[in-house]
């Protein structure tokens, strides 16, 4: 029934995405709406293929069914990629890193908490310096990184 | 012989100490993030691909190739002790090579394999070799409709006849040749799909998909099922030289395994897993002890592999002469072409020849160096599927990060990506194939772009694409293949009345 209901929403979104697609003016007679023209007929067929698929009963194998989604695990994942987005832009690479790492170990199960922490502490650290200092790829600098760079007396990344 | 002479000068470019360090570099973490569940050579080289502005191309791609090959090999190993095939092309290894483990044969599995995918990868490649030439030849004659034309063959087959549903593939097909449009039109100048977002004019970048997807959304996915089951690690048993009479059942099914497996990969369809599944079935035939598939037979394993591997060279030849990625790899290898601004096709083999020739014969170097790598130090390998599933993924998010962050410094790309993450994570629940998604999106432009140019070659009359002979030979085949199985259903309904108790 859930995929059934999937599946209709998905067909909704082919929908959406046809009457966004023509909004791009035409130019000649080959011009920029072509292709997308014949993808979304295609689309539209393919969502309509998928509802017919989907009220005949959907196509899961077995042992997709019987697994219902841990939504528990989901959802420390989930927020884990919401803090990293969140702190990211001012808090810097390493403390979003830490915060998303010990969430989405949390949501696989884990319970060591400060040993998580720990590890990614360690692991953002090493990535940040590493690619800043091989490749001059600079991730994100914030409070930590700019501490430590100052610190050690390096120019601020 | 005039191949033969381009190889000797790809060896030189390939033996220099700095190239056989890349190469090296490339088979260990190949084989590494083959060895780790649910990571794929098509991720780590799209985590990579921002490498590609430090490094020069030859390098480069003397990195991805070891990487694309040795995760060929680390795959097997996942696959023989966990019994969690990575990718569909490794089922039936896991088949016959977890019962082999299990029962206590483990090391003439991991044995058979490797060195079953050293043969077949040193002949695949010495295909390579030979093939090449000989396509770049035949290419040369394509025009924009036949290019065109060749695009919608692989857009079928990839998507609609190598999974399990035409309907499903396609539709992975066309969420990528939607993301492959967002941003300005390059020939009108014209913004499409941004939805008004800045960020969004210069395209999506295809790591973000790729990353997106086959990291976000595979972690998404373990993350969802992970408390439901557990993976049980059959521990190393049995010792990794094989014995004589294994040697004697091997070698055959190694041959087989590889003249199924090129051919089929170096077709513009590409795939692994049909030239995997046949050269199974064929070793269940041919098989002097029958008795024994099923519960850890030599044959299920060395055919297999070796057909796997001998595909994975095939898809190179597509891509190397005529642009045209067969698999997520490749596309995102070819999407690092596009980034040195190198346009693979037929040209490539004249303009780039120390490029092409040095891959190549970097290939023939990697093979024996995973073997190396495979044999001996295989106890080490085993170790790393021990790494706790929780600081695995989680560390798989932070490069992920990295990947994708870390090269445009734009939160949008983070949102995107997590975003594209959730869609994938939809797609494996929902068994939708995520391959077709990353060449929608590399292929896509490319073939809008041959289209266009046909179209303006011959005034906007769409019977260009019928009227070339090439053309319309090649849509005529990719309407068989989407057709053609439904007919054949058709066909056999009536007889499956009685279905047979067997299959």
């Amino acid at each position: 029934m859930l995929i059934a209901v999937g599946m209709i929403a998905f067909a909704l979104v082919v929908l959406w995405q046809t009457q966004v697609i023509p909004v791009s003016p035409l130019y000649s007679k080959v011009g920029p709406t072509v292709a997308p023209t014949l993808t979304w007929m295609g689309m539209l067929a393919l969502g309509l293929g998928l509802l017919a698929a989907a009220f005949r009963g959907g196509w899961q194998s077995e042992d997709e069914k019987e697994t219902p989604v841990d939504m528990l695990a989901l959802a420390y994942v989930g927020a884990g990629l919401l803090a990293n987005i969140v702190l990211i832009t001012f808090a810097g690479f390493t403390i979003a890193s830490v915060a998303m790492f010990v969430l989405v170990a949390r949501g696989f199960g884990s319970r060591r908490t400060l040993r998580d922490a720990g590890i990614a502490l360690a692991l953002a650290l090493t990535a940040y310096f590493g690619f800043a200092g091989l490749l001059g790829i600079n991730i994100g600098g914030g409070l930590i990184e700019n501490a430590i760079s100052s610190a050690l007396g390096f120019a601020k990344v | 012989m005039e191949a033969f002479a381009s190889l000797m000068g790809g060896f030189a470019v390939a033996l220099t100490p700095e190239n056989l360090l890349w190469s090296l570099l490339g088979v260990t973490l190949g084989t590494a993030i083959g060895v780790l569940p649910g990571l794929g050579p098509g991720l780590t080289i799209a985590l990579l691909l921002p490498i590609t502005y430090k490094v020069d191309p030859t390098a480069a791609f003397i990195l991805f190739a070891g990487i694309y090959y040795g995760a060929m090999y680390g795959g097997s190993t996942t696959s023989i002790l966990l019994n969690t095939p990575g990718e569909s092309a490794t089922i039936v290894t896991a088949l016959e090579g977890n019962k082999m483990a299990r029962g206590g044969r483990g090391g003439a599995a991991l044995a058979t394999a490797a060195i079953g995918s050293f043969v077949a990868g040193t002949l695949g490649t010495l295909g390579i070799t030979f093939l090449a030439p000989m396509v770049v030849k035949f290419a040369l004659v394509f025009g924009p409709a036949d290019y065109f034309a060749l695009m919608i063959l692989a857009f079928v087959t990839v998507s609609a006849v190598l999974g399990s549903s035409a309907i499903r593939g396609l539709t992975s097909l066309s969420i990528g040749l939607f993301l492959g449009f967002v941003g300005v039109d390059l020939q009108t100048g014209q913004p499409r799909f941004t939805f008004g977002l800045l960020e969004l004019l210069d395209g999506i970048n295809v790591i973000v998909v790729a990353v997106g997807i086959f990291a976000v959304g595979e972690t998404l996915y373990v993350a969802s099922r992970y408390r439901y089951g557990r993976d049980e690690i059959v521990p190393l048993k049995g010792s990794i030289w094989m014995t004589k009479e294994e040697w004697r059942r091997s070698w055959k099914p190694w041959l087989r395994g590889t003249l199924f497996g090129f051919p089929i990969g170096a077709l513009p369809a590409g795939g692994a897993e049909i030239p995997t599944f046949l050269s199974y079935y064929t070793e269940k035939k041919l098989t002097k002890y029958p008795e024994e598939f099923g519960k850890g037979a030599i044959e299920g394993v060395a055919g297999p592999e070796a057909a796997n591997n001998a595909s994975a060279a095939g898809v190179l030849v597509p891509m190397l002469t005529l642009g045209l990625p067969t698999s997520a790899t490749a596309a995102i290898m070819l999407s690092a072409f596009q980034s040195y601004g190198i346009n693979p096709g037929p040209l490539l083999f004249q303009t780039q020849p120390q490029l092409v020739w040095g891959l190549i014969a970097s290939l023939f170097i990697g093979n024996v160096m995973l073997l190396v790598l495979n044999l001996p130090m295989i106890a080490i390998w085993v170790k790393m599927l021990k790494i706790p599933a929780p600081l695995l993924y989680a560390g798989v998010l932070v490069f992920a990060t990295i990947g994708t962050y870390g090269i445009s410094q734009s939160p949008v790309d983070l949102v995107l990506l997590y975003a594209i993450g959730f869609v994938g994570f939809a797609m494996r629940r929902y068994d939708f194939p995520t391959a077709p998604v990353i060449i929608g999106m590399i292929l896509g432009p490319m073939a809008e772009q041959n289209l266009r140019q046909a179209l303006t070659i011959s005034a906007g009359d769409w019977s260009v694409f019928f009227t070339r002979p090439l053309s319309a030979a090649l849509l005529a085949l990719a309407l068989l293949a989407l057709v053609a199985p439904h007919f054949w259903e058709l066909m056999k309904k009536p007889r499956l009345e009685h279905p047979p108790a067997a299959l």
